[in-house]
């Protein structure tokens, strides 16, 4: 664990004072202690599956970590220092993409609450959103994004909800081509504008594109997902618990007994597991509140993938409940 | 937003009941003890609905405008603001809403007075659920009561109690109405996709203060009418 992380120490570039990060994120590693004592799975010492991002060959752990809701904890210091502890498990599991967006109330503020706390993980892979209906506004709220991150520049900005796209793609590709990020993209969700997606994934150099699936919302399987390894584009999926509204729904329900064989022990591994078995996708990023259930999320990442009659047996089940 | 009817309330629900409740939770407890003044005010504001001249039509809404401003202020932008980008919006709603209720506290427009009819029997019912209905309902609904929200301090106690008030005196103007009741309705169908099912209960009284409103104006127009 510690290697892996170590490891991608060069290939995001360093962020804020070298010194002070290396200091603070072998605190975190220290306070990750009780969680790597905690009981283990089976699977939670297989090697970290990873995605390649087709436009530059690196590769992400295919769990990530999203902020929608969980995060938004304003100026509360007790709730700011439990999403820290989230973000804590997540990167001493191996994580490495967190996501948030302007239009998340304080993610991005208590992410960076958070980052200043454990230090920034040299593995850090940041993804955010620009969310303005003013293109001329865009570049403002995109240094204010970094701000409350505190971090040199993102790996990822995405236009959210395809808002304004036409003003704000073109200056996050003049902001890659200058080296002030390192990918570009585009996001939905919810199944909005599906047809506008893929129009914008034909017609521009994407690098990702961040849609809603899960074993419920799949309508992404028959053009979407396809298109994206036809363009060689790298796919983050959100809402994979449907907001945990699947999760909820499961409640009353047995775990299947294939459930052990792909190495899951509750049906939110399973789940997590049906979306990035996926060949097309490159990384789903559920939210949390526990680091618990960041720890539990990040051992999907590892160990055996259902394949397709697999995957299909989940969905029929996930569809009856 | 682009397709904006694509949208449902879920989708801007940015934070969950438990960030909701801590935020009530410390609000209060930096305003404390400022709750049992804007709560006798509350009582002190329907004692003197009771009188009728120009002192009442000016106190009332004077009284009331400082409230709606206070909440704007310290709830809507020092708070609320943290963790929904809305709140700038509501603040702005709720300043409309003081200077309306202070032009019409400087013009002395309203005509208050109690009597015996059933609309305002009806009336001081709200404004007795502002005050102490909501809190209970909401500790009923299993509130810690550090969290609960009080007239004068909070926005839907004072929305509710706003309404209450103004429905004592004679014809409220509807300019008067028309933001504490979007606010019933808008914040209700909001909180209640949070997760606060009490919720339904600001989205009711404003349907039943409406009512009264409108059962006024067709008795008046009725009266017409006949004559």
């Amino acid at each position: 664990m510690l290697r892996q992380i170590a490891g991608r120490r060069q290939s995001n570039g360093m962020r804020g004072d070298p010194a002070n990060n290396r200091r603070a994120f072998l605190r975190t590693l220290a306070g990750s202690t009780a969680l790597v004592l905690a009981p283990r799975s089976a699977h939670a010492d297989a090697a970290l599956i990873t995605r390649v991002v087709p436009s530059t060959g690196e590769a992400l752990p295919v769990v990530g970590l999203g902020s929608w809701i969980t995060f938004n904890v304003g100026d509360d210091r007790a709730a700011r220092d439990e999403c820290a502890d989230v973000m804590r498990a997540f990167f001493a599991a191996g994580g490495r993409m967190i996501d948030s967006s302007p239009m998340y109330g304080s993610s991005q503020q208590v992410i960076g609450y958070g980052l200043h706390k454990l230090g920034v993980p040299p593995a850090l892979f940041a993804a955010d959103k620009v969310w303005i209906g003013s293109g001329a506004r865009g570049a403002a709220q995109i240094e204010e994004s970094r701000s409350h991150w505190n971090v040199r520049r993102f790996d990822l900005l995405q236009v959210h909800n395809l808002l304004a796209w036409q003003e704000h793609l073109p200056r996050l590709f003049m902001m890659k081509a200058a080296g002030q990020l390192r990918y570009v993209g585009i996001t939905t969700s919810e199944g909005r504008r599906h047809a506008d997606v893929e129009a914008i994934m034909r017609s521009h150099p994407l690098d990702f594109v961040q849609v809603t699936y899960n074993a419920v919302d799949r309508e992404v399987e028959t053009r979407i997902l396809p298109l994206a390894r036809e363009r060689g584009i790298a796919v983050i999926v959100n809402r994979p618990f449907r907001q945990r509204a699947l999760i909820d729904a499961t409640r009353s329900t047995r775990l299947p007994s294939f459930a052990a064989e792909i190495g899951c022990g509750s049906w939110a591994a399973l789940l997590l597991k049906f979306v990035v078995s996926h060949p097309s996708v490159t990384c789903a990023i559920p939210a949390t509140t526990l680091p618990a259930h960041a720890h539990e999320n990040m051992v999907c990442a590892r160990g055996p993938l259902p394949e397709e009659p697999l995957r299909q047996r989940i969905a029929a089940l996930v569809a009856k409940l | 937003m682009s397709e904006w009817w694509t949208y449902r309330i879920a989708s801007f629900v940015l934070f969950s009941p438990r960030t909701y409740l801590r935020l009530c939770e410390q609000y209060n407890e930096a305003v404390w003890p400022l709750q049992i003044v804007t709560l006798t005010a509350g009582v002190a504001l329907v004692l003197v609905a009771r009188r009728t001249g120009s002192s009442t039509a000016r106190t009332i809404p004077l009284t009331l405008a400082a409230l709606w401003l206070f909440v704007a202020y310290a709830f809507h932008l020092r708070r609320y603001a943290a963790i929904n980008w809305a709140a700038d919006y509501f603040a702005i709603a709720f300043i409309a809403q003081a200077l309306l209720l202070a032009w019409s506290g400087v013009t002395g427009a309203l005509r208050f007075g109690i009597n015996t009819s059933w609309r305002q029997g009806a009336a001081l019912a709200i404004v007795a659920f502002a005050l102490v209905g909501v809190p209970l309902l909401e500790r009923q609904s299993g509130r810690n009561w550090r969290a609960l929200e009080a007239f004068g301090t909070s926005p839907d106690p004072t929305a509710l109690g706003t309404l209450g008030i103004l429905l004592v005196a004679r014809d409220p103007p509807w300019m008067l109405l028309a933001i504490p009741l979007a606010w019933c309705v808008i914040n209700g169908a909001f909180q209640w996709t949070v997760g606060f099912k009490d919720a339904i209960a600001l989205p009711l009284i404003a349907l039943m203060a409406l009512s009264l409103r409108s059962a006024s104006a067709l008795r008046r127009a009725l009266r017409r009418s006949v004559r």
